[in-house]
């Protein structure tokens, strides 16, 4: 073959080093439009944030504004209790969401690995609300919620509390009422991802498994649990950083009430930005947050020892 | 054979129940030997858990205002006219259609690019442009809303669906680069080889050998970017002030926070959301789990 090449006609030559030629400049042509968008609208923002966490900026306030040094820092860990709120707020919703969805994804998918008749149809209506949004999640809960109509009614039809109940406006109910809504989108999304993986275990380890007489929980336990884990490990922890930063649901949910009960981090620094127009210090909070994440990925890739199986 | 059918009987003693198990030999494997009352028994429970939000939203948008029966008849269509026609879904539809397809073309076209050139090249700074990647996923879009807004600012961008596409689009890519190029990772570089000597230039044979068996992947891709821009609200809420650039899930929230919710309203508007995602979702599903296992995880 090579050598019907060489002595091929002389346009041969020139195409082989037009070929040899190009790749080299090739691969950062093709990966300039996503290097040129996200320099200029992630990273510019990300370093503008570090910026202006250093600085007075409120537009409202202009005389104000200047270098502040650590002043923001300093006033969020000493002097602002709404922060330690809002942070201890985000990380329980963080650990209960996360943990519940993926309990509940895992089963999901362990059972509509099975075969069974109607299997596809339940896969389909099982996973349905993975593509609904926060906002229309929040509308549908809130027609669920609503004291008049809601489901309260119904149950207290049946004698089940009383009527006029309402989930959403009572700080002893909020939290699970709201955890309940954010499941019900939730979950699908574990049981897609662990059911794309269940796809790829290698059946002969189960056949071998059950020649050696190890039970359906052993199996699950050996086989299925460890083939899994990168893709738990990775799952969860893009879920963890996802659910800390999304507001949509709460947003529109509970708007962070009743009396501040529901506001995540990121929710008080959307409202410290936007409402109080205190940018300096919401940036500094998000420098928090985003140290915060980053220190705990970290963390959780380091002692769940991410890969560690494969190589 | 006896032994084998005896292990496998015995872990299970619920069995007990009589549950109808009794399957010819043929279904020995023993992943797939669960009674069937320890498939549907929690599947429904978990079905009435997934279906009664549904039927409950097309209950309140189906009965007329004020109805409190639990069955949607006599049937009325003067929500979905009110909120179409009075409250601007219709615009607001038109504008969130635009997103999404603007997205879904621009976060594809951009992530096929870049994913080819990290599965298929070695080049200097690829190692970097990796880990820049995977940091992205850690930067919260919510966090740096203040410096976007000023950049589409600057721009002269704000109020124009553009800046909500870039947003979308800059956030939905690395994610995309990384899964797309697992799927370009899983075709043999040789068949693009073969091509090559066949007399086809780099382009024409990934044309035509690589992008065919792309498809899974990219439909996992595309209607991903799709669904998230459709879905997006933040953006959207801070960037386009003007009602008639609004998008469907500002527009639900305007319904939301009204001082008093006109429910019926809020139902259809929220039925009108669902249905093109609802619709993509179908017709993708069979290629999402066979997209996810060809490239997700493997990265």
């Amino acid at each position: 073959m090579a050598q019907a090449a060489a002595v091929a006609k002389p346009p041969a030559p020139p195409r082989r080093r037009r070929a040899s030629a190009t790749p080299r400049r090739l691969p950062y042509l093709l990966i300039a439009p996503a290097a040129l968008l996200m320099l200029g609208f992630i990273a510019y923002p990300v370093i503008s944030v570090f910026y202006y966490s250093l600085q007075n900026y409120n537009p409202t306030k202009p005389w104000r504004n200047g270098y502040a040094g650590f002043d923001n820092f300093v006033h969020a860990f000493t002097d602002d209790p709404q922060f330690w709120d809002t942070l201890t707020f985000s990380a329980q919703w963080v650990f209960v969401e996360v943990g519940l969805q993926l309990l509940f994804g895992l089963a999901l998918a362990l059972i509509v690995n099975q075969t069974f008749v109607g299997r596809s149809l339940g896969r389909a209506l099982v996973f349905s609300p993975w593509a609904v949004s926060g906002v229309l999640t929040s509308a549908i809960w809130v027609l669920l919620y609503n004291s008049q109509t809601g489901i309260t009614r119904y149950l207290a039809d049946m004698g089940v509390g009383e009527y006029g109940t309402s989930w959403l406006s009572d700080t002893s109910t909020v939290f699970p009422a709201a955890i309940v809504a954010d499941l019900w989108r939730g979950v699908p999304f574990f049981a897609i991802l662990i059911l794309a993986d269940l796809q790829s275990v290698s059946k002969d380890l189960y056949e071998a498994a059950e020649v050696d007489g190890a039970s359906r929980i052993k199996q699950f336990w050996h086989i299925t649990l460890p083939h899994l884990k990168d893709a738990i490990v990775l799952s969860t922890l893009l879920r963890a950083v996802w659910e800390f930063n999304n507001v949509d649901l709460l947003y529109t949910l509970t708007g962070g009430g009743p009396a501040g009960e529901t506001t995540t981090l990121p929710l008080y620094i959307a409202n410290t930005s936007v409402d109080a127009h205190n940018f300096g210090y919401a940036s500094a909070l998000t420098t928090v947050a985003f140290v915060i994440l980053l220190f705990c990925s970290m963390v959780y890739l380091r002692l769940s020892k991410f890969g560690g199986g494969e190589k | 054979m006896i032994t084998k059918e005896a292990t496998e009987i015995t872990p299970v003693p619920v069995r007990v129940t009589g549950a109808p198990d009794r399957r010819p030999s043929r279904h020995r494997r023993a992943w797939d030997e669960a009674p069937r009352w320890q498939i549907y028994l929690p599947l429904s429970i978990y079905l009435v858990f997934t279906l009664v939000p549904f039927y409950w939203i097309l209950l309140f948008a189906l009965r007329p205002a004020g109805s409190t029966s639990l069955v949607p008849w006599p049937m009325t269509f003067e929500h979905f006219e009110k909120v179409w026609n009075e409250r601007d879904f219709a615009v607001y539809f038109q504008n969130s259609v635009l997103t999404g397809v603007a997205t879904l073309l621009l976060t594809t076209g951009v992530a096929l690019a870049g994913g080819y050139a990290l599965a298929r090249f070695d080049f200097r700074i690829k190692r970097g442009f990796m880990l820049a990647l995977l940091c992205t996923q850690f930067v919260p879009g919510a966090l740096l809303l203040v410096p976007l807004f000023q950049i589409f600012a600057e721009l002269k961008m704000i109020n124009s669906l553009g800046s909500v596409i870039i947003a979308e689009t800059v956030f939905q890519l690395p994610l995309s680069m990384i899964l797309i190029s697992g799927f370009i990772r899983n075709v043999p570089y040789s068949l693009e080889e073969a091509a090559w000597v066949d007399g086809c230039n780099r382009l024409t044979a990934f044309r035509i050998v690589v992008l065919p068996l792309l498809r899974p992947g990219l439909i996992a891709v595309g209607s991903f970017a799709f669904v998230h821009a459709w879905n997006h609200f933040l953006f959207a809420l801070m960037f386009l002030s003007d009602q008639t650039k609004q998008t469907i899930p500002v527009g639900l929230n305007t319904l939301m926070s009204a001082d008093s919710v006109d429910l019926g309203a809020l139902a259809a508007g929220g039925i009108i959301a669902a249905v093109p995602v609802v619709l993509v979702f179908a017709f993708i599903q069979k290629w999402l789990i066979t997209g996810f296992s060809a490239g997700a995880v493997k990265g």
